[in-house]
């Protein structure tokens, strides 16, 4: 199992290599960084020693290492459009991404499981029917669409919920702030929380349904009906389990795509979050935290996979027996 | 041909079991019609309107805000409606769609150029050629294609000028999209290129010593290529969906050339005063553009390869 971490790990480092040259590259060669930093009047000769101070005119690796080292301290350097260090205007902006995130992951995951479940085991009742093929049209409909659809009817129709914003948010820590204490900050997530989940739902409910459908064919199946178990240990006792493993790895992988798709949710509903910065941030070619997005999301969906690798560990004793030997 | 040769022709057309399944799939026969028709359209807007939307000299502020024709206030000249600079919505989503529609479909052709020879050579010579193609593969598959596609078109917006981003802003939308799809298409070749370079006559090409880029142009692509094409039906859709929601980010195309999801963008700030035909419009449009398409390549993959499924 360590070696298998290790393993693991080591590739993780490589891809976030890999991510930070990239970031690297967009840092140093996209348009000239000295030029974005001094005014119209600067004279050569000044430029010249900027650069020198700044170690542009070192050797690439030197400056790789000193970008990556910087990037580890989570120093990205300063934002051309808004003359603030990146990581204070990502950390301000990351609460309310994630938030956002872990609203709508409960949504995907309670409703997806809960949707995949029934479909599953009642696959020919009207009402499953029914939620199967509105999931089609679901997946068919671009999330900015479904986010447009909600604020018309919820919110410049029926006037019941805030089409923009957070609400009230309270402070708890220095670093964090929360809309998750207020009413206000409820209710405007409902609406950017049901819009980001809704896609990962209907992946999350085929995916459970298609999974039960193969396990409830099975021959250990059959055998525990013949066995006269009660039907809910037999579904969930036997057939979900089951199916745990196909299920967490689309859901993780979901996971990291809810931090991906909010960008989207974000702009519709001009959620204060880091998506919301990123988008402005290439409207405005702010290449500094343009890389510093680039970085922060390659590392959310590393750490992701790596806890959906871990996990297979957790749920399939298989693997844990093969590597005692 | 003679007249019976005809009429055989015709009847094996008929009997044949793609045309049963087309013709008994009732859903399918809607999605190509209205495909046809939209495609119809978008490339022959001048011939369905004659309102150019995108020529500034022909609008007048005089127009603007006129509800659809059934509304009170509409008027039949402007059957949808226009928006607040005065421009016809209907002509607007024609030449919206052609954007669309080019975008997704060039993009689809460049992922497939991309993968298609990927898949085959990464298949076909197997080892560390295979491991370091698909490895890629698997890592760019992780991360959504929208994100990718996204960071490409950030990345060039930052590093050329604005001027040069008007002109260039298609290509580049075209080339981030088709680089961000391109692993599926490399995975559904590569599985296939495993199936057929094991087979006898691939091992009668070597033997009469047949140079190793003919056997995978001329005997290996051709048994390889009808799955990937299947796949590349969905992949329109979803490349008209990513185009579309990029657009709408205001990261896609150039104001100058608006595609659907342009006019969503535009259409979305007046939502609130309560001008809901200018977003409305081109939102159906699209949803109907690319429902249309997933049910076609739905039913292109179930009659083809049930596989797949």
């Amino acid at each position: 199992m360590i070696n298998f971490i290790l393993k693991r790990l080591l590739q993780s480092t490589v891809v976030m290599l890999f991510v930070a040259l990239i970031s690297f590259f967009l840092f140093n060669f996209v348009g000239d960084p000295i030029s974005n930093m001094v005014g119209q009047e600067t004279s050569t000769e000044d430029m010249e020693q900027l650069r020198e101070n700044l170690g542009l005119n070192d050797p690439f690796l030197v400056q790789f290492a000193r970008f990556v080292g910087n990037a580890v301290q989570g120093d990205f350097g300063i934002s051309y459009r808004l003359q603030r260090p990146v990581e204070e205007l990502v950390a301000e902006r990351m609460p309310a991404t994630l938030e956002l995130v872990f609203v709508s992951a409960l949504i995907a995951i309670g409703l997806g499981v809960a949707g995949g479940l029934f479909t599953g085991l009642r696959k020919n009742h009207w009402l499953a029917r029914l939620t199967l093929t509105s999931s089609l049209i679901g997946v068919s409909l671009p999330t900015f669409i479904i986010g447009i659809l909600l604020i018309y009817i919820f919110a410049v129709q029926l006037n019941w919920l805030p089409s923009f914003g957070r609400g009230e948010v309270v402070q708890i820590t220095d670093g964090w702030s929360t809309g998750l204490l207020t009413g206000s900050g409820w209710r405007a997530i409902i609406l950017p929380a049901i819009t980001l989940a809704l896609y990962q739902t209907t992946l999350i409910l085929r995916i459970i349904r298609s999974e039960m459908l193969e396990v409830m064919r099975t021959d250990f199946i059959k055998f525990a009906k013949a066995r006269g178990l009660k039907s809910r240990d037999i579904n969930y006792g036997h057939a979900l389990k089951n199916t745990l493993i196909p299920v967490i790895t689309v859901t993780g992988l979901q996971i990291g795509s809810l931090i991906a798709f909010s960008i989207i949710t974000e702009t519709v509903f001009q959620w204060p979050g880091m998506g919301n910065l990123f988008i402005q941030a290439v409207q405005f070619a702010d290449v500094p935290v343009m890389s510093a997005y680039l970085v922060l999301v390659a590392l959310f969906f590393v750490v992701i996979n790596l806890i959906v690798d871990l996990l297979y560990f957790v749920v399939d004793p298989r693997l844990r027996a093969d590597l005692v030997h | 041909m003679t007249k019976a040769g005809l009429i055989k022709f015709r009847n094996d057309f008929l009997d044949h079991d793609i045309t049963y399944s087309f013709l008994h799939s009732p859903a399918t026969i809607i999605a190509a019609l209205v495909t046809l028709v939209m495609f119809v359209m978008a490339f022959g807007a001048p011939l369905f309107t004659s309102y150019t939307p995108f020529d500034p000299g022909s609008l007048n502020l005089m127009d603007a805000f006129i509800p659809p024709a059934w509304e009170d206030g509409g008027t039949a000249l402007h059957v949808m409606g226009t928006d607040g600079q005065g421009r016809d919505i209907f002509a607007a989503i024609l030449y919206g769609t052609q954007v669309s529609l080019t975008v997704g479909l060039l993009s689809v052709l460049l992922s497939i150029g991309i993968g298609i020879p990927l898949g085959i050579i990464a298949g076909y010579s197997g080892g560390w050629v295979d491991t370091v193609i698909m490895r890629i593969a698997d890592i760019q598959l992780t991360i959504p294609p929208i994100l990718i596609a996204l960071m490409i078109d950030g990345i060039t917006r930052t590093s050329i000028s604005r001027d040069l981003h008007e002109v260039v802003a298609i290509p580049v939308l075209v080339a981030s999209i088709g680089i961000a799809s391109w692993p599926q298409y490399a995975r559904i070749t590569r599985s296939g290129t495993l199936v057929e370079r094991n087979k006898d006559y691939i091992a009668a090409a070597k033997l009469i010593r047949t140079p190793v880029p003919l056997i995978l142009l001329r005997h290996i692509l051709p048994n390889v290529i009808g799955p990937t094409l299947i796949v590349a039906t969905i992949g329109v859709a979803v490349a008209i969906i990513i185009e579309a929601t990029l657009s709408f980010l205001g990261v896609g195309v150039p104001p100058t050339t608006p595609s659907l999801g342009t006019l969503i963008r535009i259409g979305n700030s007046f939502l609130f005063s309560g001008e809901w035909w200018i977003t409305f419009f081109p939102a159906l449009t699209l949803v109907i553009l690319v429902l249309s398409v997933n049910l076609i390549g739905d039913w292109l993959r179930d009659t083809f390869n049930p596989k797949l499924r």
